[in-house]
């Protein structure tokens, strides 16, 4: 049987790792390296880096630190930040990368998803959809690191773009992000019933109670968490114990 | 062990890296990822890794004269072979990821195909750890127990004329073909990434090294 899959987050700018909180801070957190080794030793899953400054900056990914990252990941990895063309993914599957996320171009430029998936296979393009919930509960995504606004409906738009050939979803919530207070179930369970694809919840993440209760109530094929490996005591290895025990499909 | 030349043919889509250093850790003493068609010609051992689609992979396999020599290699008993994911897919008759139908590698009878879900539950692409149920003679999963988990990513599978080669089925949308093995020769395929696959996956390339 196929298993849900625990997915550290790393959040990279420049060499270090940073924690984001509501998309906005960079607390340094310790180098990328050490943290890669680590979840290696542990032989989670499946990581998740992505490079929070270079599409703010205006930057390509720093293929040559992702390369340096890869040569130490062995287990599977996805990038993104900063990827805007084809080259970009080709460049970032050549130095290790199992597969590429796309957000702020996918947004400006569609046909990105589609002509990836032509070339690379629709398994290795992920479409990353960063949404907000307003205060009167409608959702809309947000491009450049949850910047700025899009008009779009994070539903809509995941249906838009599994429909273009992006082969998963990596859904986070800005709102929640780095909050530990838990995922926003509803905008999960929303997206993964409007597409066949995969999709890796993230955003807010504080207990592994927070993971089961996600998993329960909506069809996310993956749960992705940053804070509560990074800043507590809890491990992706105790998280699977614990939703073993509630009758979730782990590795372990 | 594994000395010799052990090759990673990059056909300019994928991640020869991953692969190249898995070898490596595996044991490998001389790994050299390559596009020259001469270094092919006179490789110990080949690994053919796999991102991208059937077609954009054998329109750059062709452009490159890199399926002669592949093919040469593996033809004889003396080259051991090892396509992973789309690697594996390759070695087929046929395959229509990414465009209309096209030829494959040939090394291996059979159509590469779309995973067809049979109910909500499954979803394609296939991302994640899935067991691989082996065949107990099996040279690739020897010293690896049962069901183990490996590492799968892909929206296609290889559908074999002769079931005789499979060497390991994972139960998704209606069961598909995991890995081969062709009998009396060292040439195999696995649809998940050994070299992503940690301890199940290392072993896995170890024993393909000692093949």
């Amino acid at each position: 049987m196929l298993k849900t899959r625990i997915i550290p987050t790393l959040l990279l700018k420049g060499l270090g790792l940073v924690k984001g909180k509501e998309f906005d801070s960079g607390r340094r957190v310790g180098a990328a390296l050490q943290s890669i080794r680590v979840y290696n030793l542990r032989e989670v899953d499946e990581l998740v880096l992505l490079d929070i400054a270079a599409t703010p900056a205006g930057a390509r990914p720093d293929f040559r630190e992702i390369d340096e990252l890869a040569d130490n990941c062995f287990m599977p990895m996805t990038v993104g930040g900063g990827v805007r063309s084809l080259d970009d993914i080709r460049d970032l599957l050549a130095v290790g990368a199992d597969k590429v996320a796309i957000n702020t171009a996918a947004l400006a430029t569609p046909e990105l998803i589609r002509s990836g998936a032509r070339e690379f296979g629709a398994q290795c393009i992920v479409a990353a959809i960063d949404a907000r919930r307003h205060e009167d509960g409608r959702c809309e995504v947000f491009s450049h690191c949850g910047r700025t606004a899009t008009g779009r409906d994070p539903v809509a738009w995941a249906k838009e773009v599994a429909a273009l050939g992006a082969g998963e979803i990596l859904l986070t919530s800005i709102d929640r992000d780095g909050t530990m207070r838990g995922y926003d179930v509803d905008l999960v369970r929303d997206v993964a019933a409007a597409v066949d694809v995969p999709v890796i919840a993230s955003g807010g993440c504080g207990s592994y109670a927070h993971m089961a209760e996600v998993l329960a109530r909506s069809r996310a094929a993956a749960v992705a968490a940053a804070a509560i490996f990074h800043f507590t005591e809890q491990t992706p290895r105790e998280a699977k114990d614990y939703l073993a025990a509630r009758g979730v499909k782990v590795r372990r | 062990m594994a000395a010799g030349l052990t090759v990673v043919v990059d056909y300019g889509l994928c991640n020869i890296d991953s692969m190249a250093r898995a070898l490596e850790e595996c044991g490998a003493k001389n790994v050299e990822p390559t596009r020259d068609p001469r270094v092919v010609a006179r490789a110990d051992r080949i690994v053919l890794p796999g991102v991208g689609t059937f077609s954009a992979a054998m329109r750059n396999l062709e452009a490159w004269r890199l399926i002669e020599p592949i093919r040469e290699a593996s033809a004889g008993a003396r080259v051991p072979f090892l396509g992973a994911c789309l690697g594996m897919q390759l070695m087929a008759g046929s395959g229509a990821e990414g465009g209309a139908a096209r030829p494959g590698l040939g090394l291996v009878e059979g159509e590469v195909v779309r995973l067809e879900p049979r109910d909500g539950d499954e979803r394609v692409p296939h991302i994640g750890w899935n067991e691989v149920t082996a065949r107990a003679d099996s040279t690739l999963f020897a010293g690896i127990r049962d069901n183990a988990d490996f590492y799968f990513v892909h929206s296609y599978h290889l559908r074999l004329a002769d079931p005789a080669i499979e060497s390991g089925r994972t139960n998704y949308c209606g069961g598909f073909t995991a890995a081969i093995e062709m009998p009396g020769r060292a040439i195999f395929g696995a649809q998940f990434h050994p070299e992503k696959s940690q301890r199940n996956g290392f072993r896995l390339l170890r024993n393909f090294l000692a093949a």
